[in-house]
C-alpha cells in the first residue's frame, strides 16, 4: 500500500498528506488512490508538500475509512485482551464461569455500540476467512498442547465417544428437528430434511473447552479430562466434515431426492476425509521435524517451520477436500516430540507463545463478531424452532452420552460412574463452532437462514452462560473422583515401576495389550524415528528430565533462600544487582555455582547440628561475608564475560532443551517451570571441584556408618548444560513474594542408612545438593500449590 | 487334570481363593501349562521363555516377585524354589481390577495387598523397610535400559526420591534422627493420593488372548 514510503516522513508531512487526500473529495474517492499503483501516491505526496492546496485548509482531518477495518480489528481484539485481564485479575472469577461467557459479553456490548450508532460493522468473517484463518490456529493450538500420552491411552473411548456421538448427536437433532417441522402449525413445513440435517451437524459441535478451564479448577480425574479434551479436538473435525458433505449433498440435489448410493457415497466419504486429513497430517508432520534437524545456525526460522508447515499441512488437506482439522492436529501432535527436542530454548517459547496467540486471537474476533451479530436485525424468531432445537440438543446428548458410555463401559476396565457421565453430559456446551457454521450458511441453499443463526445463538448462550457457571457447583457437588497431580520423583519412579510392571506381567500371561502397542511404537521410535529426526539422538529418559528439573527449582529456591538468609548482606542493593546481572546473562554458569556454593555454606551449617566430631562452627557472619565474597568475584566475572559462557558455546543453542510441561502454573503467576535437559558430557567437567565436609579431619577417614558426608557434586547440576533462564522470572517473581523477609529454613537432615565408601579422592558420590533441595521444594510445594496449582492446557479459552 | 469332577472342584475352590472367574483361571491354567512345560510347577528358568520379558528393565524383579514368599503368603522372607499353579493365581491375582462396586473396606483392603505386592519389589532383603540401597537399585534397574545415563545419575536420583519420601513421611526430623528406609505405612502414606487402582491392573480377558507372545 506504499507504507514503506510513506514511513520515513515526518507528522509534518503526515499532516499534508492527510489534508491534501482530504481535499480530494468524498472519502470513498481515497480508496482509489490508495489502491491504485504506488507511483500515483508519491506525486500526491509531493504536490502537498511542494504547492498549497487551492481550496481552503483544514488543519485537522479525520481519515476513518481508510483505517476502518483493521482500525476496529485491532480495538476488538485489544478490547477482548483488556477484558480478559480484568477477567484473571480477580482470581475466583476463572473457576466459576468460562472464560468464553466474558468474551461474548464483550461481544455483545461492542455489537450494542456499534448497532446503537448505526455503523457498518467491518466485514470480519466471511466463509474463507474463517476456514481459512481463524480456524486453523485454534485447531493447532489445540493439537499442540495435547496431552500425548493419556490421549493415546484412551484413545479407543475417545474416537468412540467423539465420533460416534458427534454422527449421533447430528443426525438424531436433524431428524427430529425435521419432524417437527413437518408440523403444520409450526410454520417451518419448508425447511427440508436436508437442511435439518445440516443444522443438526453445525449444532452438535460442541465446544467444551471452554469447560475445561472450570474442571481444572475443580481438579477432575484424569479420564474425565480427557474424554472432554478428546471430544473438544476431534469434534471439530467431525462437525465440519459432516457440514461440508451435507452442504455438498445440498447443493447437489435442491430436493429430496437422494439415493442410497450418495449415502454410502457420503459415509465413505467421511472416513476417507477423516484418515486421509490424519494421513497428510502424519506426513507433514515428519518433514517439518526433519527440516528442524538442520535449523542450529539459524534459530530464528524455526518457529516460521513449525507454523508453515502444520498451515500447509491444513491447506494441502483442504484442496484434497480432506479434513483440514484433523490434518493440523495430526501434524501438531506427530511434529510436537521431535521439535521441541530439536529447537533452540528461544524458539521454543516463541512457538509456544504465538500459538497461543494466535489462537487467543482468533477465537476473541469470532466470540465478537457473535456478539455483534447478536445485536442486530438479522434475526428471525420462531418460537417452535429454537425451543425445540434447546431441547433437542440436551435430550440427544443424553441420549448420546449414556448409550455410548454404556457400550463402552463393558470394554474399559475402569468405567465411567453415572456421576463422570453426567458430568459429560453437561460440558456440552456450544461456542464459537457452531456459531460460524452458522453464519457460514450460504444464503442461497438457506432461504431461512436467519432462524437458523437465531436458533445456534439462543443454544449457545444458554449452553455457555447457564451450563458453564453452574457446572463448577456442579462438578463439586457431585464430588467427582479428583486427581491429585503432584510432582514428585517418587510419583514418576513409580509410575515408571508399574507401567514396566505391568507390561512384564501382561507378557507373562500372554496377553496383548495396548501396552505392549505403546512399548513396541516406542522401540521402533527409538531405533528408526529418532535418529533421523532428532539432531543429536541422546535418549532421554522422563524419570531423569523430571529430576532434573526438580533440581533445578531446587537449587533456585536455595539461591532465593539462600541470599535472604544472610545477615551480611544488604538486602536491596544484593538483590538488584542480582536481578540486574541475570536478566544480563541469563544462561550464566557462573549464577549456578553461585547458587552451589550457597547450598555449601548452608549444608555445612546444618552439618554442625547433627555431626559430633565438628570443624570449629563459622559463625554466620564470617559465613555470610564468605558469601559475599565469593558472589561479588562471581558477579564481576560473569559482568566481565557477558553473554559469553565459559566454554564458548554460542548461546541458547543445543546444550538446553526445554520440554513442555503441561501441568505448568498459569502464567500470570509469571513463572514458568519447564524442563531443563542437560545433555550428558559424560565426565567432560571433571574440573569442576566436589567439596567435602569430611568432619573432623582432612584425612577424610570414615565414620561410623550413621554419619553422612555430605557432597557437593557440581558436576550432577551443570554437566555440560546452562541452568534454565526460565529459573530467573520466578527468581523474581519468587524474590517478590517473599519479601524482605528473611527465611531461614535449617531443616535437619535425615542420615540415610547407608553411606558411600569412596568419596574421598574427588570421586563424587550422593550428592546433597538435590537432596537438600527436595527438602526446600518440599517445604515450597505448599506455597506454589497456593499460587494456583492447576495447570490450564488450554488456558487461552 | 485328571477327572472332570475333581477338576471343576479344583476350579471353584481356586475361584474362591483368588478371585478368577473359571474362565479365566482355565486361561491362566493354559498359560501356566506352557510357560512350564507341561509340568506342574514353574521354576525361574521357565520365565527366560518369554521373550517380551528380556527386555523389561525389571525383569529380574518381575520375575523374583513370583517367587517371593511374602507374596505367595508363605512366610516373611525369601524365594521359593518352584511354584504350582495356584500360587502362580495368587501372584495375578494382585492384578486384578479392583472391583469398585465393593464397599470401602475391601476397596482398601485389595488397594493395600496392591501396595504391598509392590512394596515387596523394592524390598529386596525383606526387612520391612526400603532403604536407601534397594531403592537406588530400584533407580539404576529401571534407567538401565538407557546407556547414556550414569550411575550417579541414577544414584542422585534415588537419593533425592528418597529425601522426598521422607519429607513426605516423616516431615521435619531432629537433628540426631535418621532415617532408616521407608516403611510400609510411610510407603502408603506417599500412594495416599495417588489412585492406584486405574494403575496396577491388567486386563485379563475381557476379551479373548488376542495373541499370545511366544
Amino acid at each position: 500500500m506504499g507504507f514503506q514510503t510513506l514511513v520515513p516522513f515526518g507528522p509534518w508531512n503526515w499532516l499534508l498528506f492527510l489534508v491534501a487526500l482530504k481535499c480530494g473529495g468524498a472519502s470513498s474517492d481515497l480508496n482509489e488512490p490508495t489502491n491504485s499503483s504506488p507511483q500515483h501516491e508519491p506525486d500526491v505526496r509531493f504536490a502537498a508538500a511542494s504547492s498549497e492546496p487551492a481550496e481552503t485548509v483544514s488543519v485537522f482531518a479525520l481519515d476513518y475509512d481508510y483505517v476502518q477495518i483493521p482500525y476496529e480489528v485491532t480495538l476488538w481484539i485489544l478490547l477482548a485482551s483488556l477484558a480478559k485481564i480484568g477477567f484473571h485479575l480477580y482470581h475466583r472469577l476463572p473457576g466459576l464461569m468460562p472464560e468464553s461467557c466474558l468474551l461474548i459479553l464483550v461481544g455483545a456490548l461492542v455489537g450494542a455500540i456499534i448497532f446503537g450508532t448505526d455503523h457498518k460493522s467491518p466485514p470480519v468473517m466471511d466463509s474463507s476467512i474463517y476456514f481459512l484463518y481463524l480456524l486453523p490456529p485454534i485447531v493447532l493450538e489445540g493439537g499442540y498442547f495435547m496431552p500425548t500420552r493419556p490421549f493415546f491411552e484412551n484413545i479407543g473411548s475417545i474416537l468412540w465417544w467423539a465420533g460416534l456421538g458427534a454422527l449421533i448427536n447430528a443426525f438424531g437433532i436433524g431428524l427430529s428437528l425435521y419432524l417437527v417441522c413437518q408440523v403444520q402449525a409450526f410454520g417451518l413445513s419448508d425447511v427440508n430434511l436436508l437442511q435439518n440435517l445440516l443444522f443438526g451437524s453445525l449444532i452438535s459441535a460442541v465446544d467444551p473447552v471452554a469447560v475445561l478451564a472450570v474442571f481444572e479448577e475443580a481438579r477432575v480425574n484424569q479420564q474425565l479430562y480427557l474424554m472432554i479434551f478428546g471430544e473438544a479436538l476431534l469434534n471439530d473435525g467431525i462437525s465440519v466434515v459432516l457440514y461440508n458433505i451435507l452442504i455438498a449433498f445440498t447443493k447437489m440435489h435442491k430436493f429430496e431426492d437422494i439415493e442410497p448410493v450418495d449415502i454410502l457415497a457420503g459415509c465413505a466419504r467421511f472416513i476417507i476425509v477423516g484418515c486421509g486429513g490424519v494421513f497428510f497430517g502424519v506426513i507433514f508432520g515428519f518433514i517439518s521435524a526433519f527440516i528442524t534437524r538442520f535449523t542450529q545456525n539459524i534459530s530464528a526460522i524455526e518457529p516460521l517451520i513449525v507454523f508453515m508447515f502444520s498451515y500447509l499441512s491444513y491447506l494441502v488437506a483442504e484442496t484434497l477436500y480432506l479434513s483440514g482439522i484433523l490434518a493440523i492436529t495430526a501434524c501438531a501432535v506427530t511434529m510436537k516430540k521431535y521439535v521441541e527436542e530439536n529447537v533452540s530454548q528461544t524458539s521454543y517459547t516463541t512457538i509456544k507463545y504465538f500459538m497461543k496467540m494466535l489462537s487467543s486471537v482468533s477465537e476473541t474476533l469470532i466470540f465478537m463478531f457473535m456478539g455483534v451479530s447478536t445485536v442486530g436485525k438479522n434475526h428471525e424468531w420462531n418460537w417452535a424452532f429454537v425451543c425445540f432445537t434447546l431441547a433437542f440438543c440436551q435430550i440427544w446428548r443424553a441420549i448420546s452420552v449414556f448409550a455410548l458410555f454404556y457400550i463402552s463401559n463393558q470394554f474399559r476396565t475402569f468405567p465411567f460412574s453415572i456421576k463422570d457421565q453426567c458430568i459429560i453430559f453437561y460440558s456440552g456446551v456450544r461456542g464459537a463452532g457452531s456459531f460460524s457454521l452458522a453464519f457460514l450458511l450460504p444464503l442461497s441453499l438457506f432461504p431461512r437462514k436467519k432462524m437458523f443463526v437465531t436458533a445456534t445463538l439462543v443454544v449457545i448462550y444458554f449452553t455457555v452462560f447457564i451450563q458453564g457457571i453452574t457446572i463448577g457447583p456442579l462438578v463439586r457437588y457431585l464430588d467427582v473422583r479428583k486427581t491429585n497431580k503432584r510432582e514428585s520423583i517418587n510419583e514418576e519412579l513409580h509410575t515408571r515401576l508399574m507401567d514396566h510392571l505391568k507390561a512384564g506381567i501382561e507378557d507373562v500371561c500372554g496377553q496383548w495389550s495396548h501396552y505392549q502397542v505403546r512399548d513396541k511404537f516406542k522401540k521402533f521410535d527409538h531405533k528408526y524415528l529418532r535418529k533421523i529426526l532428532i539432531r543429536e539422538n541422546l535418549p532421554k529418559s522422563s524419570i531423569v528430565s523430571l529430576y532434573k528439573k526438580l533440581e533445578m527449582k531446587q537449587a533456585i529456591e536455595m539461591a532465593e533462600t539462600g541470599l535472604l538468609s544472610s545477615t551480611a548482606f544488604s538486602m536491596p542493593h544484593q538483590a538488584q544487582r542480582i536481578q540486574e546481572t541475570k536478566r544480563l546473562s541469563p544462561e550464566d554458569v557462573e549464577s549456578m555455582r553461585d547458587i552451589l556454593t550457597h547450598n555449601m555454606y548452608q549444608v555445612r551449617q546444618r552439618t554442625l547440628s547433627y555431626n559430633k566430631y565438628n570443624l570449629k562452627p563459622q559463625t554466620s557472619e564470617k559465613q555470610a561475608k564468605e558469601i559475599l565474597i565469593r558472589h561479588q568475584n562471581t558477579f564481576r566475572e560473569s559482568a566481565r564475560k557477558g553473554h559469553s559462557l565459559p566454554w564458548g558455546k554460542p548461546a541458547g543453542t543445543k546444550n538446553v532443551r526445554y520440554l513442555s510441561c503441561p501441568y505448568s502454573p498459569p502464567q500470570p503467576a509469571g513463572r514458568d517451570v519447564r524442563v531443563a535437559e542437560f545433555t550428558d558430557h559424560d565426565g567432560s567437567d571433571a574440573e569442576v571441584p566436589s567439596i567435602m565436609f569430611n568432619t573432623h579431619s582432612p584425612t577424610g577417614s570414615l565414620q561410623e556408618g550413621r554419619q553422612t558426608q555430605e557432597i557437593i557434586p557440581m558436576k550432577n547440576l551443570h554437566r555440560g548444560g546452562k541452568p534454565a533462564h526460565l529459573g530467573y522470572q520466578r527468581n523474581r517473581t519468587q524474590e517478590e513474594q517473599l519479601g524482605g523477609g528473611r527465611r531461614v529454613v535449617l531443616r535437619p537432615k535425615p542420615l540415610f542408612h547407608a553411606v558411600d565408601e569412596d568419596f574421598e579422592s574427588g570421586e563424587e558420590s550422593e550428592e546433597e545438593a538435590s537432596a537438600i533441595g527436595s527438602r526446600w521444594s518440599a517445604e515450597h510445594r505448599p506455597g506454589r500449590d497456593l499460587q494456583g496449582s492447576h495447570s490450564p492446557l488450554l488456558q487461552s479459552k | 487334570m485328571g477327572a472332570t469332577h475333581s477338576a471343576s472342584e479344583e476350579v471353584r475352590e481356586l475361584e474362591g481363593k483368588t478371585g478368577f472367574s473359571s474362565d479365566q483361571i482355565e486361561q491362566l491354567h493354559r498359560r501356566f501349562k506352557h510357560l512350564s512345560g507341561d509340568q506342574p510347577t514353574i521354576r525361574k528358568e521357565n520365565f527366560n521363555n518369554i521373550p517380551d520379558l528380556e527386555l523389561n528393565p525389571i525383569r529380574s524383579k518381575i520375575v523374583r516377585a513370583f517367587f517371593d514368599n511374602r507374596n505367595l503368603r508363605k512366610g516373611p522372607s525369601g524365594l521359593a524354589d518352584e511354584i504350582n499353579f495356584e500360587d502362580f493365581l495368587t501372584i495375578m491375582s494382585y492384578f486384578r481390577p479392583i472391583d469398585t462396586t465393593m464397599d470401602e473396606e475391601r476397596v482398601q483392603l485389595c488397594r493395600k495387598e496392591k501396595l504391598r505386592f509392590l512394596f515387596h519389589m523394592y524390598d529386596s532383603d525383606s526387612d520391612g523397610r526400603i532403604t536407601l540401597e534397594e531403592y537406588r537399585n530400584v533407580v539404576e534397574e529401571l534407567l538401565s535400559g538407557n546407556p547414556h545415563i550414569e550411575k550417579e545419575s541414577a544414584r542422585s536420583i534415588a537419593d533425592g526420591a528418597m529425601m522426598e519420601a521422607a519429607s513426605v513421611c516423616v516431615g521435619r526430623m531432629e537433628p540426631d534422627q535418621v532415617y532408616e528406609g521407608i516403611t510400609f505405612d510411610d510407603f502408603l502414606k506417599i500412594w495416599q493420593g495417588i489412585d492406584i487402582e486405574t494403575k496396577m491392573h491388567v486386563r485379563f480377558l475381557n476379551m479373548e488372548t488376542i495373541a499370545l507372545c511366544h
